[in-house]
């Protein structure tokens, strides 16, 4: 109805139903507005409530069952010493031993000792004739030539060995905080011997110990290793590539010639393609057709029974490099197509050759935005789950990648790993995992916001 | 060397016609190396495509030709059970086109919203503040999103509509966060269209009396319109390649149904949780992803296509 009315003159509203027409309008104006804003304010809403859920499960309260209780051990140390100790860490390497030998079996303390012993000067679970003959063997232990185990290292072994604590069950921060009083109650009820501590899932421990089985003990050190090997292959593959693929495109790529127009909507169509289809692709070509190469054989750089018949280091590498290819070549072409064309004249007119212009005034020029670039689609790549997925990621490593053809894991895969594990307590260190993965992306991303706003800075000094 | 060259006196035999002529001449081995290095490099992207079209179709060929496939079933069965032998893409291909629908049904009003708010109402600071957060939105790892989905989305629908109508593993959940996931997008791409509508058309609009929303409804968003559809265009093949938050969240397994609430497998999640497994080569497994990643590879290039062509068809040329 109102439609027809406004498009037609004879019949446009005057005076007082004019005012409210208008008035009308305007408080639709202002709906929209509102509307609209509430549709922005969404995205902020859902980034702090993403953030807050994984802080939510990465913190909280844990009932803690021990086998041995930590307490049990102290006391029994300070009745019989007529000492103090507040806890375990406090004790005194001796007292430390004391209780493994009281508490672990044999054979275990031996394979214990041969790793690396206990004293410098004395032998506590080995055969002291035995030993010396396992030293002077062909292959020595480990423990004949490491120095003496620190005292931490041996609170730590009584940790695993003997107090053994495992998580029966934990809670979420927010819960932790406000309901504690009924968490108390709850854990009383239910784990009667258990003890109940606020536990950070994620700390130092946990980025530096390698994976484990058992969830209080894993940890991301092989996980972000892996990233970072995998990373750095992707990285010395894509960016030459990348940016020498650019530099044709902008450069020396006559746009009349069909084959140029090819390869340009090729590399526009490249960057559509999912990339669970790059998986497939690495899972066809560099784990199976180039298995020769991708495990090291060809190379003779095989260590038996380590390799992953080509499901390595230099597999994933390579096909993450594929897929983040199109997005370097695409930006470091628009970083060079904005470097203004009167300095590649001047440079041409001076009698510099075509690459002598590129090398010494377009690229440097274009540097700061190819990098910008370039690191945004290595926080991509670092983020990629589903191809490593596909070409077959070991997931459980706990050896760290060592080189180009080890096997290997990385942090989205823990993630995905743990995540699908139906115990909760793995969706703590999930959460954890992701807080390490996160860090490192806005690291990475914090250095391309400075880099480009330094070179803002210095274009703006130019002009 | 070359300066050598060109500061040398010129021989009298020579004028400076001919000594041109011999500078211009001068095959420069190096530079034409170079070019040739540059050109390979731009080759390797021509050589990815035929790689990916090539292995796709010789394991989907593989799997076609195997004796228990047939190409009729295969595009009209919905069952997929392939230890029966039954290979119906359909189970797969309607949760993938569920969660893409869910997706869209986000991703579309709040990204293009957020993209007509961003472009017409605000103010150059406020801009300044919220394009670093959906950059960031954008920047979030998959796997991340997919973690949201199991540990907040899904608990969330399971509270609203009850424990027991909505299953641990659903298509809505995982659908809204792929809808979470590609707001971003439809913003920035949308934003783009509208940003480039000239501003004399918004003047000339304001100028006949129209409110700003008028303005923006009526005049701004249908000159953009090629733009914005191009980018649900891309945004849909993107929910529907996007692989690791329905293999978290949606379930495993194939399951032909309609129900949002229920597990389903779409194409992504099926190829992962095969291979993720110990896949032997040349298995009828192993050739069946191929076969559903050709599929996938051809959907998704379709899309984009067609976005392409939309912007490129339909585009309003103002100036």
């Amino acid at each position: 109805m109102s439609e027809k009315i406004e498009r037609d003159p004879e019949n446009y509203p005057t005076g007082a139903a004019q005012q409210s027409q208008i008035a009308k309008r305007h408080r639709t104006g202002s709906l929209g507005r509102t509307l609209f804003l509430l549709a922005t304010a969404s995205a902020v809403i859902v980034l702090t409530v993403l953030l807050l859920t994984i802080i939510n499960q990465s913190f909280g309260l844990t009932a803690v069952q021990s086998e041995v209780p930590e307490e049990v051990l102290v006391q029994r140390y300070n009745d019989e010493q007529k000492q103090s100790a507040p806890d375990l860490d406090s004790l005194p390497k001796p007292a430390l031993v004391a209780i493994l030998q009281e508490q672990i079996s044999r054979g275990l303390g031996r394979r214990l000792e041969r790793d690396q012993r206990f004293f410098e000067d004395q032998l506590v679970f080995e055969d002291p004739v035995l030993w010396q003959e396992v030293c002077a063997s062909a292959e020595p232990s480990a423990g004949c030539t490491l120095p003496a185990r620190s005292q931490e290292n041996v609170v730590a072994l009584v940790q695993e060995r003997v107090v053994v604590p495992t998580v029966v069950e934990s809670w979420f921060l927010f819960d932790s905080i406000f309901n504690r009083e009924e968490i108390i109650l709850e854990a009383a009820e239910k784990y009667p011997d258990a003890e109940l501590v606020f536990r950070s899932w994620m700390t130092g421990e946990f980025v530096a110990s390698p994976q484990s089985s058992t969830p209080e003990l894993a940890g991301v050190r092989t996980a972000l290793l892996g990233t970072l090997w995998v990373i750095a292959i992707t990285m010395i593959v894509a960016f030459p590539l990348g940016v020498g693929a650019a530099i044709y495109l902008e450069e020396y790529a006559d746009q009349e010639k069909w084959y140029n127009r090819v390869i340009q909507t090729n590399i526009n169509n490249l960057a559509g393609v999912p990339s669970i289809i790059y998986g497939m692709l690495g899972l066809a070509i560099f784990v199976r057709a180039l298995e020769s190469i991708t495990s090291g054989a060809a190379f003779g750089v095989v260590d038996a029974g380590k390799t992953a018949n080509g499901r390595t280091v230099l597999a994933a590498g390579l096909t993450l490099a594929l897929l983040i290819l199109p997005i370097i070549i695409i930006s470091s072409q628009e970083s060079i197509r904005a470097v203004p064309s009167s300095l590649r004249k001047a440079s041409l007119g001076l009698g510099a050759t075509r690459w002598q212009t590129i090398w010494n005034h377009v690229l440097p020029n274009a540097l700061p935005g190819i990098l910008t670039g370039t690191i945004l689609s290595m926080s991509r790549a670092i983020g990629e789950t589903a191809p490593l997925v596909v070409i077959g990621a070991s997931t459980f490593i706990t050896v760290d990648p060592s080189g180009p053809f080890s096997k290997f894991t990385v942090l989205p895969i823990q993630i995905f790993q743990w995540t699908t594990r139906p115990q909760s307590v793995f969706r703590n260190i999930a959460a954890a995992a992701i807080i390490v993965l996160l860090i490192l992306l806005v690291l990475l991303n914090a250095t391309a916001v400075y880099m480009r706003n330094r070179s803002a800075k210095k274009q703006g000094q130019l002009s | 060397m070359e300066s050598d060259t060109v500061l040398r006196p010129l021989p009298r035999s020579m004028d400076a016609t001919s000594t041109e002529k011999a500078l211009a001449k001068r095959p420069r081995i190096g530079e034409t190396i170079i070019e040739g290095l540059l050109f390979l490099a731009g080759v390797v992207s021509i050589l990815t495509t035929i790689g990916i079209v090539w292995v796709l179709a010789s394991q989907a060929l593989l799997f076609f030709t195997t004796e228990e496939v047939s190409i009729i079933k295969f595009f009209t069965g919905t069952e997929w059970i392939p230890a029966l032998g039954q290979f119906g893409i359909w189970s797969l291909v309607t949760a993938t086109l569920m969660i893409s629908a869910i997706a869209m049904l986000v991703a579309l009003p709040a990204g293009l919203a957020t993209a007509i708010y961003l472009s017409e109402y605000a103010s150059p600071r406020t801009r300044g503040t919220l394009k670093p957060i959906l950059e960031v939105l954008a920047g979030i790892p998959t796997v991340v999103y997919g973690y949201f989905a199991l540990t907040f989305m899904t608990p969330l629908l399971r509270q609203i509509f009850g424990v027991d109508n909505v299953q641990v593993f659903n298509t809505a959940s995982a659908g809204m966060v792929v809808g979470i996931l590609i707001i971003p997008m439809v913003t920035s791409l949308s934003e783009d269209a509208l940003h480039s509508v000239p501003n004399s058309l918004r003047q000339a609009a304001y100028g006949l009396g129209a409110t700003k929303l008028e303005t923006a409804i009526r005049v701004v968003v249908p000159a953009a319109l090629s733009g914005i559809t191009a980018a649900f265009v891309v945004a849909i093949s993107r929910a529907i390649g996007e692989t690791m938050i329905v293999a978290i969240a949606a379930g495993a397994g194939p399951k032909f149904t309609f129900n949002p609430f229920e597990s389903a497998e779409t194409m992504t999640g099926h190829i992962v949780r095969i291979s993720g497994g110990d896949l032997s080569y040349d298995s009828i497994d192993y050739n069946s992803i191929f076969a559903i990643g050709l599929l996938l590879f051809l959907i998704t290039l379709v899309l984009n296509v067609i976005s392409r062509f939309i912007v490129g068809r339909f585009r309003e040329e103002y100036e």
